[in-house]
């Protein structure tokens, strides 16, 4: 099987946010970068994968020059070698991102496209989708156990309360939801071995789209409450304070 | 003037409180750009489309069959695409739930438009703009939809439904037969024997954390929960330790929530859970330690010990409740 995963780099969830001098994006000073979490699962499906049936896996990482990072990091959790398509900046709009990733994956005679079900930075859960429709493939998201026998697939979905059970065939598109496996380490091994192998470079031109970005703020401060008290003696004040001040209930 | 299409969510035939909700914000957007909503229900036969005007429709569209039962994604992104097709429609606007994050994006790229997620906010007064929360809620976006049409998803939770009287005129719809051959095709949806609340579309939340000391001790957790009939949520730490399902998690790398009303127990506050919940309308919290980060949060807190006071709050709350 020929396997593409597509990942992003994204600013680690333990990042304090604070917002750039144009008030409309991140400053990115200070910031550590990674590979999306949702992508981990992904990339290691596709490893998971590689191992049963052979082939190759290809990561692509529509982003920054410095992606090549990114790019890196699945190369030594052990992905044959990667395309980074370059673009300084991603428009808001996810149907640009999308259009840029089909249209690299689209030449690549991909069996399977592997995307994590979203990115923690703009938390869209959309592109991978997009990708699939705009290259007529039947899709699954938010995947969290995948099963591919002779080219044909069933997938196990989470949606509220349930999971739903999805058959397709192959070429498609699966994204990953966590708990689909657990991400491997790259080994130390793996970190040297990813210096050598094969990272392509292609420049992307991307428009605007159609959603503008008028302002990127930091959410309201939750006007400061108030400790109603120590142990289970204040129990009887948090129910009164819950029923009347608050009234939830 | 182009309408307002909304694509409604059923389960087992009755539509989804989160669809009423993304009712309500294409009234409010409808009224400020002078033009109708329209909304589409596909389902089951026995669906039932009644009253939807109550909640702001001009006019209800089904599109009801047997094999729609289960969410079909092909089929259904087919149908809400055929009739978003040709310029009727300004904005499509759907739930930001499981079905609509899967959904949306299909009916876009099918449209060819731009998407805006999980939004808190459509105001029509100077072009189409929205709020959206992005890094989990760590910051939001004011964003001007350019491009026309455009689809839309709302966060549950986030609009409330309203009482209004329009008309929603019934009208059956036929599902166009051109279905592309690339399909998936959904065979069954399981729900585990004690189905639970889904911690994103609950109004009310108690999580539990680390605090719980053991996967066990959650039965403290799932106790209040059902004593205020809510959904049980956990930390990505407990998560990651194997005692709760993924499905629970609260935070950046799990699900983003809105209820009326949040309890964490024994859980610190790490930067990505709070993320993840700060958008609470009234946050509890329960911690040993009074210099926790939960407490920056929290409208009301009790530092003490989880197995002391969770206790005694079911209890008093369970009579609270009777009472």
């Amino acid at each position: 099987m020929k396997i593409a995963v597509c990942i992003k780099r994204v600013p680690d969830t333990e990042t304090r946010i604070k917002i750039a001098a144009d008030g409309k994006s991140i400053d990115e000073s200070g910031v550590k970068f990674v590979l999306n979490p949702f992508d981990e699962y992904a990339v290691e499906e596709a490893l998971k994968l590689k191992e049963q049936s052979n082939g190759e896996v290809v990561a692509i990482c529509l982003g920054p020059e410095a992606a090549q990072e990114t790019l890196r990091t699945a190369l030594a959790m052990g992905v044959d070698r990667g395309i980074l398509l370059k673009a300084e900046r991603l428009p808001r709009d996810p149907l640009v991102v999308a259009r840029a990733l089909a249209a690299e994956l689209e030449q690549g005679g991909y069996d399977l496209a592997l995307f994590g079900k979203l990115a923690v930075d703009d938390y869209d859960q959309a592109v991978g989708t997009i990708v699939a429709e705009l290259l007529a493939l039947p899709s699954v998201s938010a995947v969290t156990r995948l099963e591919i026998t002779d080219g044909h697939a069933t997938a196990q979905r989470e949606v509220e309360g349930a999971v739903e059970l999805v058959e397709f065939s192959l070429p498609a598109v699966v994204t990953a939801e966590k708990g689909l496996n657990e991400p491997r380490y790259p080994a130390l091994r793996g970190i040297m071995l990813a210096k050598k192998k094969p990272l392509d470079i292609k420049e992307v031109e991307l428009d605007e789209g159609g959603i503008e970005v008028l302002e990127l703020t930091l959410p309201p401060d939750r006007k400061s409450g108030r400790i109603v008290g120590e142990g289970a003696a204040a129990v009887p004040e948090l129910v009164e304070a819950l029923r009347n001040e608050a009234k939830v209930f | 003037m182009s309408d307002i299409l909304t694509v409604l969510e059923q389960r087992e035939g009755v539509v989804k409180r989160v669809s009423h909700e993304a009712l309500a914000a294409a009234r409010a957007l409808a009224d400020e750009l002078g033009c109708e909503v329209h909304a589409l229900v596909i389902g089951p036969p026995d669906t039932d489309v009644t009253g939807l005007g109550q909640y702001g429709a001009d006019k209800v569209m089904t599109s009801l069959d047997e094999e729609l039962t289960l969410y079909q994604a092909s089929r259904y992104a087919q149908i809400a695409a055929d009739q978003a097709m040709g310029g009727a429609y300004t904005t499509v606007i759907l739930g930001a739930t499981s079905l609509g994050k899967d959904l949306g994006p299909r009916i876009a790229a099918r449209l060819g438009c731009p998407l805006t997620s999980d939004v808190t906010s459509i105001s029509g007064v100077d072009g189409i703009v929205v709020t959206r929360p992005v890094f989990a809620g760590k910051a939001i976006y004011r964003l001007k939809i350019t491009g026309s049409p455009s689809v839309i998803t709302v966060r549950p939770n986030a609009v409330a439904p309203v009482a209004a009287s329009n008309a929603g005129v019934v009208e059956e719809v036929s599902a166009s037969d051109d279905v592309k051959p690339a399909v998936a095709r959904t065979l069954e949806v399981r729900a585990p024997d004690n189905a639970a609340l889904d911690v994103a579309e609950a109004a009310i939340v108690v999580a539990g954390g680390r605090g719980l000391k053991e996967a066990e001790h959650f039965k403290l957790v799932e106790g209040l929960a059902q004593a205020l009939g809510g959904a049980v949520g956990a930390s990505r730490a407990v998560v990651d330790a194997g005692w709760r399902p993924h499905s629970e998690q609260v935070g950046q790398t799990g699900k983003t929530v809105s209820p009326n009303l949040y309890i964490a127990l024994g859980i610190s506050g790490a930067i990505q859970h709070l993320a993840g919940m700060r958008t609470a309308k009234v946050i509890v919290a329960i911690n040993k330690d009074p210099d926790a980060p939960i407490f920056k949060v929290a409208d009301y807190g009790i530092v003490g010990d989880v197995f002391e006071v969770v206790p005694r709050l079911t209890e008093a709350i369970v009579k609270a409740r009777e009472g």
